[in-house]
């Protein structure tokens, strides 16, 4: 993989500060993903994915969620040091966003055409007469079928999957550096899925767009990911080229994920499951996070943090067991 | 001879479409349209399709929740429309029993675990309340939920854990068929394998038969005896589960399948194996003429959109396809 680095995250650290306390979401995540490639960033509910890729957008409700660390690189460029309107200029042209539910996020009240449109005015300096060509080449590159005619549609006209068509060519309009896809095939059937991948995959050809891609489904992982940071409690466990992540999964959490997914071309007498539940993020155990459901912990694991080790170029992990 | 606990025999449900003041009826949606099987005691059947094919549909018929349009459903060799309401509650609806996929909605919030797990017993039996809650505690139990729970509310409890709390609920009354809808689909991966793993257990336990309704294939390997595909209102194939997944025959249910399947993007020869079907699913308004799956068919026919086809048997499989006349 080569390929030059289109956005690096460094040590970041997003908190949200609640009547309860501080809840630590996102606890030193590093990773970096280059031009035309996909890096996926898995992990359960709650573990900070979605708080990463907000982070990333400085999207975060505020005053609660505030980035409290590190530093997000974009040609050359710290997001984190950004004025207000500066930032604004980078949302939606360099870096924008899908998410999970095209029915909440489009706006029911607007057309396709207006809703694309507006991103298009927005962010490119074009005579209003060419809005609607940059709208129409958008849907084309979703493969939309009659473009002309869908412009005019309101969203609830649309099928699900057709809705988070227009939604990705919104995300796509002004031809975005890098986008950031959370969840954005949950909603969508196993054979719409398949289609939307199929897609995603068309449109990196074309574009060499980075994607960062998250999820918590593995089967969509295998499919479209290059790279894969597996997150815990906040912190990546993990980092490796996808077929390591599935064939040599080194941290016990990825290894105990991959052995409770069933699997479609075996069949399984009874599934391993991985006892208890992700801690608390009021109140994280002291030392390794995973530890308390670990088989295979240590002394150690229960008193300190484990720090990176790097085993290659592109495989790194965080655990004890590993040196 | 199998031990047949619920035979559902050429079920049709079509709702009216009505329009205007008068509601005039202007069409019908035609949900389910000629499904058939059975479920055998102490087996799981898994009904298998994507959103609108009209599986939860079954299910709520199964439930009587719905009424047929036409059609029969037969449980232990009763045909249950025979029943008078009181016979029902006596002796159909404590036997067949729901788990619902969203643990968030299934409960109400201001009711205590105990009332929950309790109410199924209040409502059907004369156990004293404090029988009744002695007997929560134990249903508690073989869900891996503690005594503690009993007087907590259901926020204060984790996805999994409602889950359990509604399979608890479930089994109050000692049924003989759960139908369970998405029973695993909005919970966390690490979860989800507690809780199958749980569903099993508590079925060789009991001798339970259980409906599931699926979209991930996987799970459905992992938990059924049998399986049922459907699309637009329809069983496209029936059969064993290990024989629809070594053998898929129909090319919807090798669709499914491919969709499903773990591709790493390195394997150039299973990324050129996948199927990808172009286009969605029609409207159960005005299904398709024909086969119902001929506008999706990588491998359909001139036959194929004139003829409705029939359910064949194929080896120990039933399809619905012209490939296999």
């Amino acid at each position: 993989m080569s390929g030059n680095i289109v956005l690096q995250v460094e040590d970041l650290h997003t908190s949200f500060f609640t009547r309860a306390g501080e809840v630590k979401a996102v606890d030193g995540v590093s990773f970096f993903v280059r031009e035309a490639e996909t890096f996926g960033i898995v992990g359960e509910s709650g573990c900070g994915k979605s708080v990463t890729g907000l982070s990333i957008l400085r999207l975060l409700p505020e005053p609660s969620g505030q980035i409290v660390g590190g530093k997000i690189i974009m040609e050359g460029k710290n997001l984190l040091e950004l004025s207000k309107s500066h930032m604004r200029a980078y949302r939606g042209k360099m870096i924008s966003m899908i998410l999970q539910d095209p029915m909440s996020s489009l706006n029911p009240v607007y057309t396709v055409g207006d809703q694309i449109g507006e991103s298009v005015r927005l962010h490119q300096d074009l005579p209003e007469n060419m809005v609607e060509p940059e709208v129409i080449s958008a849907l084309r590159l979703l493969r939309i079928p009659a473009p002309e005619v869908r412009l005019k549609e309101y969203p609830f006209q649309l099928s699900g999957g057709m809705r988070q068509r227009v939604v990705g060519a919104i995300a796509m309009s002004c031809r975005p550096h890098l986008l950031i896809a959370d969840e954005p095939t949950t909603a969508l059937d196993a054979t719409i899925q398949a289609q939307y991948i199929a897609l995603f995959e068309d449109i990196q050809e074309k574009t060499n767009v980075a994607i960062i891609f998250i999820t918590h489904d593995f089967g969509v992982v295998a499919r479209i990911c290059d790279r894969v940071g597996v997150m815990y409690a906040g912190k990546i466990v993990e980092t490796a080229p996808t077929r390591d992540i599935f064939k040599k999964p080194r941290h016990p959490y990825t290894k105990a994920l991959i052995h409770s997914v069933p699997q479609l071309d075996r069949k399984d007498e009874r599934l391993y499951s991985i006892e208890g539940q992700p801690p608390s993020m009021m109140n994280l155990p002291p030392g390794c996070r995973f530890y308390p459901r670990c088989d295979v912990s240590l002394d150690i694991c229960k008193e300190q943090e484990p720090p990176e080790v790097k085993l290659n170029e592109n495989h790194s992990i965080s655990c004890w067991r590993v040196k | 001879m199998p031990d047949v606990l619920l035979e559902v025999r050429d079920i049709v449900k079509h709702y009216p479409v009505t329009r205007g003041l008068l509601q005039r009826t202007v069409g019908w949606v035609r949900a389910i349209d000629g499904v058939s099987f059975s479920v055998e005691r102490g087996k799981t059947m898994s009904l298998v399709g994507e959103s609108g094919a009209g599986k939860t549909t079954v299910a709520k018929m199964i439930l009587l929740l719905e009424r047929l349009t036409s059609g029969t459903i037969l449980f232990e060799g009763e045909d249950i429309y025979k029943y008078s309401s009181a016979e029902l509650k006596k002796n159909y609806r404590p036997k067949v029993q729901s788990v619902q996929q969203n643990p968030w909605s299934s409960m109400n919030p201001r009711m205590r675990i105990r009332d929950i797990v309790g109410e199924p017993l209040f409502v059907n039996t004369d156990l004293a309340k404090k029988d009744a809650y002695s007997k929560v505690i134990e249903l508690l139990e073989q869900v891996g939920i503690g005594p503690e729970g009993m007087t907590r509310y259901p926020h204060e409890f984790s996805g999994g854990q409602r889950q359990r709390i509604a399979v608890a609920r479930a089994l109050a009354l000692h049924p003989n068929m759960l139908i369970l809808d998405e029973p695993v689909s909005a919970l966390d991966v690490s979860i989800r394998a507690q809780i199958m793993n749980l569903l099993k257990d508590l079925q060789n336990q009991y001798n339970l038969s259980y409906v599931v309704i699926a979209h991930n294939l996987a799970t459905v390997r992992y938990m059924s005896h049998t399986v049922a595909i459907m699309y637009l209102g329809q069983l496209v194939e029936f059969g064993e589960s290990e024989d629809l997944f070594e053998r898929p025959l129909h090319p919807y249910t090798r669709a499914l399948i491919s969709a499903s399947q773990l591709t790493l993007p390195e394997d150039s020869e299973g990324q050129a194996k996948q199927i990808i079907l172009t286009g969605e699913m029609p409207s159960p308004l005005n299904p398709p003429p024909g086969c119902r799956f001929h506008t999706r068919c990588t491998e359909a026919g001139e036959r194929c959109s004139r003829d409705v086809p029939e359910m064949r048997k194929v080896g120990k499989q039933q399809v619905k396809c012209h490939h296999y006349s």
